[in-house]
């Protein structure tokens, strides 16, 4: 069968594949600008068909700790926000974490802080790679570019938050999320049955139903010695991840002279940048980190043995250039070029940054 | 006739649930949580429902609960119980959620969720406690705490104009077209326990019937942060809860 | 004469020594140890008036640690 393109935007993508990848339960509120995923999904009507349950929630507090009650079955769930809900998301969040809980998130980041702006942004780096609740933990942390990335980083964000039983979260700013674009969407598949369930998450509160133990979740342990073993045990699985599950996109690295790195919809701007530059003889190259994190540490630091210097390019003040730093170990210069507010910039002006911080690169080039 | 003769030729007319396992709560002596508890495990197992059974244990002293009775237990974060209990029971319909909360979890932290879920008329049951304090973090005001009540917040008692009013949830959430039942019950007598008792049946009856959410208050005593003894903090209950929150069916359709 | 006669066997162990099933008991048969403790440092409840026991289960009503069990028979015995 030939593959079907559609036209959609990328928050449409992301209802149309969660229903496909035979997701359990959505519980939302709405938010701009990500609230078509939502608004989708009630269109779409999934419980008639796949038994899906959608839910429109009292608050974004609520919404993710109905996440948190369906995950404790051993259910497919999900939510989505934008970067104030999210901070609201954050307590249910660590303890969907602590519990050891499978669970999708997704961020459609507009500006902050505080209520900010309905446009694009890319400032919630710190809150979903660093932690962003409380205590030690990480989210598995997938940044689409496309709107088809949208799509298949749903069942990606699932498979890989089922495999180490840690949430996930798709971290999208507001451009991909509103941005219509052709998406091949993914093959339906069945919701699993309670029979796999029962298989796959041997730890989920489903009723006894005859097991000898019963199975209860919780976050909660006061003996500080079994506390620490929990810690441990989270500790491990990051580390586990962390050396499996790093993902990234390099274009025209082979030669790179300076390395331009970018996440998201940002990427695809300076992928035009270095093109325009590349046609003026300047070599740059780009890597996209596609798990920010795991952060590809390693792989930029294999650039920065070449490169001669790194550009960031985010719509934040500067987050990401400090994992980019961590990576070169002050091996060579890395700057940062950002736009905040709302504010997306052209590859002209990626360039004139990327000229203002390397002028011997530009010297050097036949312009 | 002995006590032998008795325990040998007598019939048992009460014995310790076997879903209530082997461990010793944390409660305080004379705690209600632990009258509660029993019964809860009394009647899952006399309901036949303790496979399909989910409870989602609040934050507070019943933070705990899921260490006692043997069903399946989720610990909710503060307040979050009816959400949680939302999500298990639409995705789980074939079971029983029941979630256990106290004042503080259900009447403050947690009051858009409760009434939220209550609202949709979620098939699930609200056990709340009320004791009119927080017991777990050492006795502060509870927003069920009566004016004049000293607690560790309001040690010289609490007044209206600092800290507003008593707040009667099971009045408000009776008035929600999602609520199928809503009573105020008390565990302090054992013709108390007996209705009850019958009251948390009927929830769960309605939970199984779908027939919308179940709200069973339980006005409580909690000795140790009311600083009486077990037996006067009943006395204490009946004479100054009871005028506030006074026992009885709210909502029975 | 039918009479009902009853009998508890209470959970010395389990006892916490709240004393509501003193008050409860109907027919003043439970008292808490004055001197004795249990191994967790309670004065525990002990049928003091075995004799008046009549299997009502009121103690095991409310009873928060669940440490009664209650025995009921309905003799015709003289006692």
């Amino acid at each position: 069968m030939a593959e079907e393109i559609k036209l959609m935007k990328g928050n449409e993508a992301i209802a149309h594949a969660a229903i496909r990848y035979g997701c359990d339960g959505y519980f939302g509120y709405p938010i701009t600008p990500q609230s078509e995923v939502l608004e989708t999904l009630e269109e779409l009507m999934p419980w008639e068909t796949t038994g899906m349950v959608v839910l429109q929630a009292e608050s974004e507090v609520a919404a993710i700790n109905m996440v948190y009650g369906g995950a404790a079955t051993g259910k497919a769930v999900m939510t989505s926000s934008s970067s104030p809900g999210v901070s609201l998301k954050q307590e249910g969040i660590s303890y969907i974490a602590a519990a050891e809980l499978p669970a999708l998130i997704i961020n459609v980041m507009r500006g902050g802080p505080g209520l900010g702006t309905i446009q694009p942004s890319q400032a919630d780096y710190f809150q979903a790679t660093k932690g962003g609740g409380h205590g030690d933990y990480h989210l598995i942390v997938l940044a689409p570019a496309t709107v088809q990335e949208m799509a298949d980083f749903v069942g990606l964000g699932f498979d890989l938050s089922f495999k180490y039983r840690t949430p996930a979260m798709i971290l999208a700013d507001g451009i991909v999320g509103q941005m219509m674009e052709k998406v091949v969407l993914p093959e339906p598949r069945p919701r699993r049955t309670k029979e796999e369930i029962e298989i796959q998450c041997p730890w989920a509160a489903t009723g006894r139903h005859g097991r000898k133990e019963r199975n209860v979740v919780t976050s909660l342990e006061l003996e500080p010695d079994k506390m620490e073993v929990n810690n441990i045990r989270l500790q491990e699985t990051y580390k586990h991840i962390s050396d499996n599950e790093v993902r990234f996109k390099e274009y025209y690295t082979e030669d790179a002279e300076y390395i331009i790195v970018a996440f998201g919809s940002v990427a695809r701007i300076c992928l035009k940048a270095i093109e325009d530059a590349r046609s003026n003889g300047l070599k740059i190259g780009l890597i996209r980190p596609i798990t920010l994190w795991p952060f590809p540490y390693k792989e930029i630091n294999r650039l920065s043995k070449t490169a001669k210097g790194i550009l960031t390019v985010e719509l934040n003040a500067g987050q990401m250039i400090e994992d980019v730093k961590l990576a070169v170990e002050c091996k060579i210069p890395v700057y940062h070029f950002g736009r905040m507010g709302g504010i997306v910039p052209n590859p002209g002006e990626v360039l004139t940054a990327f000229n203002k911080f390397f002028p011997e690169a530009t010297n050097n080039a036949n312009l | 006739m002995n006590r032998e003769d008795i325990i040998k030729n007598g019939t048992i007319v009460y014995n310790r649930p076997r879903l209530l396992n082997e461990r010793n709560t944390h409660y305080c002596p004379g705690c209600s949580h632990g009258v509660v508890h029993r019964i809860l495990a009394e009647l899952i197992e006399e309901m036949g429902i303790e496979d399909k059974t989910i409870g989602i244990a609040p934050v507070g002293c019943a933070v705990f609960a899921y260490n006692y009775i043997d069903v399946d237990w989720i610990e909710a974060a503060h307040g979050r119980a009816p959400a949680v209990a939302t999500a298990v029971s639409r995705l789980n319909p074939d079971n029983v959620v029941f979630t256990y909360q106290g004042d503080g979890d259900l009447a403050a932290i947690g009051t858009a969720e409760t009434i939220h879920a209550a609202n949709r008329g979620e098939n699930i049951v609200i056990i709340f406690i009320n004791n009119a304090i927080y017991g777990m973090t050492g006795g502060q005001m509870a927003p069920t705490t009566l004016l004049g009540q000293k607690t560790a917040t309001t040690p010289y008692g609490r007044k209206a104009d600092i800290n507003g009013y008593p707040i009667k949830m099971s009045d408000l959430l009776a008035q929600l077209d999602g609520t199928c039942f809503v009573t105020r019950q008390a565990v302090h007598t054992p013709a108390a326990v007996r209705k009850a008792k019958k009251a948390i049946r009927q929830a769960f009856e309605n939970a199984i019937a779908k027939r919308g959410t179940s709200v069973v208050e339980i006005v409580s005593t909690c000795n140790s942060g009311w600083k009486l003894s077990p037996a006067k903090s009943n006395e204490w209950m009946a004479s100054n809860m009871f005028e506030k929150y006074p026992l009885g069916d709210l909502k029975n359709i | 004469m039918a009479k009902i006669k009853g009998t508890v066997i209470i959970d010395e162990q389990r006892c916490k020594g709240c004393e509501l099933c003193v008050v409860a008991c109907p027919t003043d048969v439970l008292q808490l140890q004055n001197k004795e403790v249990n191994d967790r440092g309670y004065h525990f409840a002990y049928t003091a008036q075995p004799d008046n026991c009549i299997g009502c289960a009121s103690c095991a009503m409310v009873c928060p640690d669940a440490c009664f069990t209650v025995y009921k028979i309905t003799t015709t015995d003289n006692i």
